[in-house]
């Protein structure tokens, strides 16, 4: 039962990645119809915001160490512990969730930059050369990174008061059974807020209903006399903050490097599939499944029974799923079927 | 619309395409590329790239897990020299075969859907075989390290003629030892042999059949033909092109890694048929070669060659242009890569094919405008 429930929590972050990137996805497919494979290297963008914020906040001045008395020693204070003390300490310790703050008005930009210079164009272009002119962006978005960052992958520490392990176990009465890092806990219940405000924004504005019946019937849209192509660049921005953010808070699971956004893209591709095209709730849905299926899948007792499966189960369910009902588990009648 | 292409043209395509194969050692100095080791790629790569484009540009299917079958290859030719024999005849047919056979299986199943679902069916079962290849497969792929050979191998028909002797015996064709000018003749020869087979194919009716499949597969099917065969018929020729260069990768080099099988390697393949011209006969051939330069001349340039280049410039200027293409050679090849392929798909969806034709029409004055590039893909 513990080992259930640990496997189960296990999936929740990953899955909460997943089905953030997935939902920008689909977002961007529903409302502009375009494949947008540049998408996990928007995700690495964000999760790269996390780290110049961090090297920004961490620019030091190299001083005389006065603890030491025998021989000169130097060391490396960063100058906001210099000019605000404590308070610039603890600035540098929340470097992650402070650079959510840069990290939206960045991932803004960079979508509008890309929507109205690129995207755009391809709206009327097969699905072919979308994937391939995105496949194309994300390459050289990645090297860029790659030409400032390095290739190593950078460890960005989340801060201190949820560094360690949240003894879930004592909760439900079985004290040290199921340890959880707390910072798991904290990306899931984030991606659970910003797939809430999401939802809550196309569900219940103005502005969302625009997008849901210009994902229905963009021309009838249009020929109601809205700009629906200002609105679809807005969406794009959206999707791409929603990348951005799902990639800035994953720092500290996971030392971003150039190209985890490749590796998660694939994975965000066939939750979309399983999801169902254009399907916003199957997209989270279908996120959250396949990482919960993945942790499951790598528990011992499993992999004894069918060795292996930890490493194809997400392609295993994606190649059933589009064999037996190729719109997905929520998708649409219709969209994308054939 | 259907250019009629005269069988003497066709003779003539060939026989040029012959003679630029084999002095390659000769022109291709002149670009610094005149070394066995990267014209073995070339020619390797391209047969890979002329294979795939029988599926994406004449049928109109893009596959983004082809790299699986080069992997497959690569790993049957492998165990052919481990078990049979060091000769590289066995090798190439089997790693061939099995590619093909493997081909057969998942194409079966992937072709039951078309568009972008069939390119994520292809990707996932690519990813399922990578992975599985580094993980529980180890026993017949050696996982991480990748499978070599060994010097207690059986090599059983090997064994009937000689005594085994000390090491590691050399791959060779009956006796000739397949290394650096060796080796590339036997791939070039190989090469001329697939471009051949593919240029039959594609003037062929069942060649026709697969470009109606691109251009309309609905109003064929509404004409009574059971389209999916002959798309089978293609992915499967097409996995065994992709088997063929990935036996001819150990023929050279006999070793075989997983991460032949990623999908990045699966999305080069695609990059290298865009960029040279999809649906051309020569253009994956160029997009092959033009990566495979790019991936082994510009990532060795540094900073000294470009000061060396550059050196014409006042110290300024000098400078600024060193620090700024030093960005794109070296390490940062890649970037030129994105950039040139984004350049491509942009302004050029028909590729380098299109720019020469584009560029000979304009030489030669025509009056009459260039027909615009079909369609490539199948709805």
């Amino acid at each position: 039962m513990d080992a259930i429930i640990l496997q189960f929590l296990n999936g929740l972050d990953k899955g909460g990645a997943y089905a953030l990137i997935a939902l920008g996805l689909t977002l961007i497919f529903g409302t502009l119809g375009v494949v947008n494979f540049a998408h996990g290297a928007l995700f690495m963008l964000g999760a790269f915001c996390a780290v110049t914020l961090q090297k920004l906040m961490t620019i030091s001045k190299h001083m005389r160490d006065d603890s030491v008395t025998f021989f000169a020693a130097y060391k490396d204070v960063p100058y906001l512990k210099l000019w605000l003390g404590d308070t610039g300490q603890k600035l540098i310790d929340y470097s992650v969730p402070l650079s959510i703050l840069i990290a939206i008005p960045i991932m803004l930009l960079i979508g509008v930059a890309l929507e109205r210079g690129l995207i755009r164009h391809f709206y009327r272009r097969p699905h072919a050369d979308q994937i391939l002119v995105t496949f194309g962006l994300a390459i050289v978005l990645q090297e860029i990174v790659k030409a400032y960052f390095g290739a190593n992958p950078i460890p960005t520490p989340a801060p201190p008061i949820v560094a360690g392990s949240a003894d879930i176990g004592a909760w439900i009465g079985h004290a040290g059974a199921i340890t959880y890092p707390w910072w798991r806990l904290v990306y899931f219940l984030f991606s659970a807020v910003v797939i809430a405000i999401v939802f809550a924004f196309i569900q219940f504005t103005t502005f969302g209903m625009v997008v849901r019946a210009g994902m229905r019937d963009r021309e009838t849209v249009g020929l109601l006399g809205i700009n629906i192509e200002r609105r679809f660049t807005i969406v794009f921005g959206i999707a791409v903050i929603v990348a951005g953010l799902a990639g800035t808070m994953y720092t500290p699971i996971l030392p971003p490097d150039y190209h985890m956004g490749m590796d998660f893209l694939v994975l965000s591709f066939v939750v979309v599939v399983v999801g169902g095209m254009g399907s916003l709730p199957g997209a989270v849905f279908a996120g959250f499944l396949l990482g919960i299926l993945q942790s499951f899948a790598s528990m011992n007792e499993i992999k004894s029974i069918v060795p292996g499966i930890d490493q194809i189960i997400i392609y295993l369910v994606a190649v059933v799923i589009l064999l037996v009902r190729p719109r997905g588990l929520m998708g649409r009648k219709g969209v994308m079927e054939e | 619309m259907i250019k009629t292409i005269s069988l003497r043209q066709d003779r003539l395509l060939f026989l040029g395409f012959c003679v630029a194969v084999l002095t390659m050692p000769l022109w291709m100095k002149l670009v610094g590329a005149g070394y066995p080791d990267l014209l073995q790629k070339f020619a390797i790569y391209g047969i890979f790239a002329i294979g795939f484009n029988i599926l994406f540009g004449l049928t109109g299917y893009l596959s983004f897990g082809h790299a699986a079958f080069l992997g497959v290859g690569s790993y049957t030719a492998v165990w052919s020299f481990k078990l049979l024999s060091m000769n590289a005849i066995p090798a190439v047919l089997f790693g061939t075969l099995a590619a093909g056979v493997f081909a057969l299986l998942i194409g079966y199943v992937s072709l039951r859907r078309s568009g972008i679902y069939f390119s994520i069916l292809t990707l996932a079962f690519a990813q399922m075989c990578y992975n599985l290849a580094y993980s529980v497969l180890t026993p017949i792929t050696n996982g991480e390290t990748g499978l070599q050979l060994a010097r207690n191998d059986p090599r059983i028909l090997d064994r009937l003629f000689v005594q085994a002797g000390p090491g590691v015996p050399d791959v060779n064709l009956f006796g000739v030892q397949m290394f650096g000018y060796n080796g590339f003749y036997f791939c070039a020869v190989i090469l001329i042999i697939a471009f051949y087979i593919a240029l039959r194919i594609t003037r062929s009716p069942f060649g026709m059949m697969l470009q109606a499949i691109k251009s309309n597969q609905n109003r064929l099917k509404y004409a009574g033909v059971h389209t999916r065969p002959y798309a089978l018929a293609a992915f499967v020729i097409s996995g065994l092109f992709a088997g063929l260069a990935g036996a001819l990768l150990v023929v050279t080099d006999p070793l075989a890694g997983a991460e032949r099988m990623q999908w990045t390697a699966s999305g080069e393949v695609v990059l290298m048929t865009i960029l040279g011209g999809v649906g051309t006969m020569v253009g994956p051939v160029l997009g092959a070669i033009l990566i495979k330069y790019f991936e082994n001349i510009f990532s060795s340039f540094n900073s000294q060659t470009l000061h060396h280049f550059f050196g014409v410039l006042p110290d300024m200027l000098e400078k600024v242009a060193v620090a700024v293409s030093g960005l794109f050679v070296g390490e940062g090849w890649e970037l030129t890569l994105g950039v040139l392929f984004m350049l491509i798909v942009i302004f050029l969806p028909g590729g380098l094919m299109e720019g020469i034709r584009r560029i000979a029409a304009a030489l030669s004055r025509r009056a009459a405008p260039v027909p615009p590039v079909e369609r490539r893909y199948a709805k």
